[in-house]
């Protein structure tokens, strides 16, 4: 089984790492759409992790689609790391799904805002000085 | 603590919309525990900001920066080497730290980014709950432990009104009647005699009503 190579792959050690800002983060780079794999309810390794997850992935739809980008850019999935075939099938279907959506609404200013980021770190470290 | 919730995500818009650089600032106090305005807020809502201006093809920079306190002189003179950069601030502190940064740099619009609203504390993770309206006189001896003033809805002071229902206020099915708090607690205590004293008409010149306060120390003053 094979899945798409327009996606790519951010290891955790858990759902529950995921911050808002991470996902918020990989919209600013360019993201099309972002989605976090993460174990079945109840199975979670660490307890809860997934939940906590799930719930943050909420969040970021309302956070989305009122900064115009769209909350249907984010997404949970839960399997099993046994699943290979889910996982393919998961990438798939966000693939398709983001597809018909068409590219992120900020996908033209790419490298204006590498730059920008750049720029935010020197006022930062001016601040600490 | 005190509590805030961000404003509404046009209000923001539209009160950002001239500048095209500016600072947003965070407090790691408050507003940090009720997860309204500390430093993931800031960089959420500067993320936000930055994505909704690209899209409208009027990109911004934000710097994000997050003060210890927005309530004491220190913090806020820290920003003093770098806030000439910025066309304007927008503040997710308390309405507090929002004028006193505008006092510092009286040149610069402080913008406020959040609605703040109660006194409160945290019932549990994610909920914050009023519980003192600083009314400059407490009485929390004679109530043992529960407001009347802020846990009442009318700020009665000598029992409930007839709206108590099951334990509830009339204006909130979810909210507890103050009283019938208070009255658990002195059932519980053993101290029902307290409840027949009467309080007298509260003097309210001791609350935001006298005018806005201040308090001195002039043991303290430098």
């Amino acid at each position: 089984m094979t899945y798409p190579t327009n996606v790519k792959i951010v290891k955790v050690p858990c759902t529950g790492r995921v911050d808002i800002i991470h996902v918020m983060k990989a919209f600013e780079s360019g993201a099309d759409g972002v989605y976090l794999a993460g174990c079945l309810e109840g199975e979670c390794h660490f307890l809860r992790g997934n939940l906590r997850a799930k719930k943050r992935v909420g969040h970021l739809k309302d956070l989305l689609e009122e900064c115009g980008i769209g909350g249907e850019r984010v997404a949970m999935y839960n399997l099993s790391a046994a699943q290979g075939q889910r996982f393919a099938e998961i990438a798939r279907e966000m693939t398709e799904k983001i597809r018909a959506l068409g590219p992120s609404p900020v996908k033209k200013y790419g490298a204006g805002r590498r730059a920008q980021s750049a720029e935010i770190g020197e006022q930062r470290a001016q601040c600490a000085e | 603590m005190i509590v805030a919730n961000r404003k509404p995500f046009e209000e923001i818009v539209a009160m950002v919309k001239p500048y095209r650089k500016i600072l947003l600032l965070g407090c790691n106090e408050c507003v940090t525990v009720c997860a309204t305005g500390g430093s993931k807020e800031v960089a959420v809502l500067a993320s936000e900001l930055r994505l909704y201006r690209e899209k409208e093809g009027q990109p911004i920079e934000i710097a994000e920066q997050t003060l210890e306190r927005n309530c004491d002189p220190e913090y806020v003179e820290s920003l003093r080497p770098i806030i000439g950069n910025y066309e304007a601030v927008m503040s997710m502190a308390c309405g507090c730290g929002i004028q006193f940064v505008g006092e510092h740099y009286r040149e610069k619009l402080v913008l406020p980014a959040v609605n703040t609203t109660f006194d409160g504390v945290t019932e549990e993770h994610g909920v914050w709950a009023e519980r003192c309206l600083g009314c400059g006189n407490c009485i929390l001896d004679k109530t043992l432990g529960v407001c009347p003033v802020t846990r009442c809805a009318k700020s009665l002071f000598n029992g409930p009104c007839g709206g108590s229902t099951a334990g509830k206020c009339e204006v909130n099915k979810d909210t507890p009647c103050g009283w019938q708090l208070i009255v658990d607690r002195l059932k519980e205590m053993n101290l029902m005699e307290k409840y027949m004293e009467i309080q007298p008409l509260k003097d309210w010149s001791t609350s935001h009503g006298g005018g806005p306060r201040k308090r001195v120390r002039e043991d303290l003053k430098l």
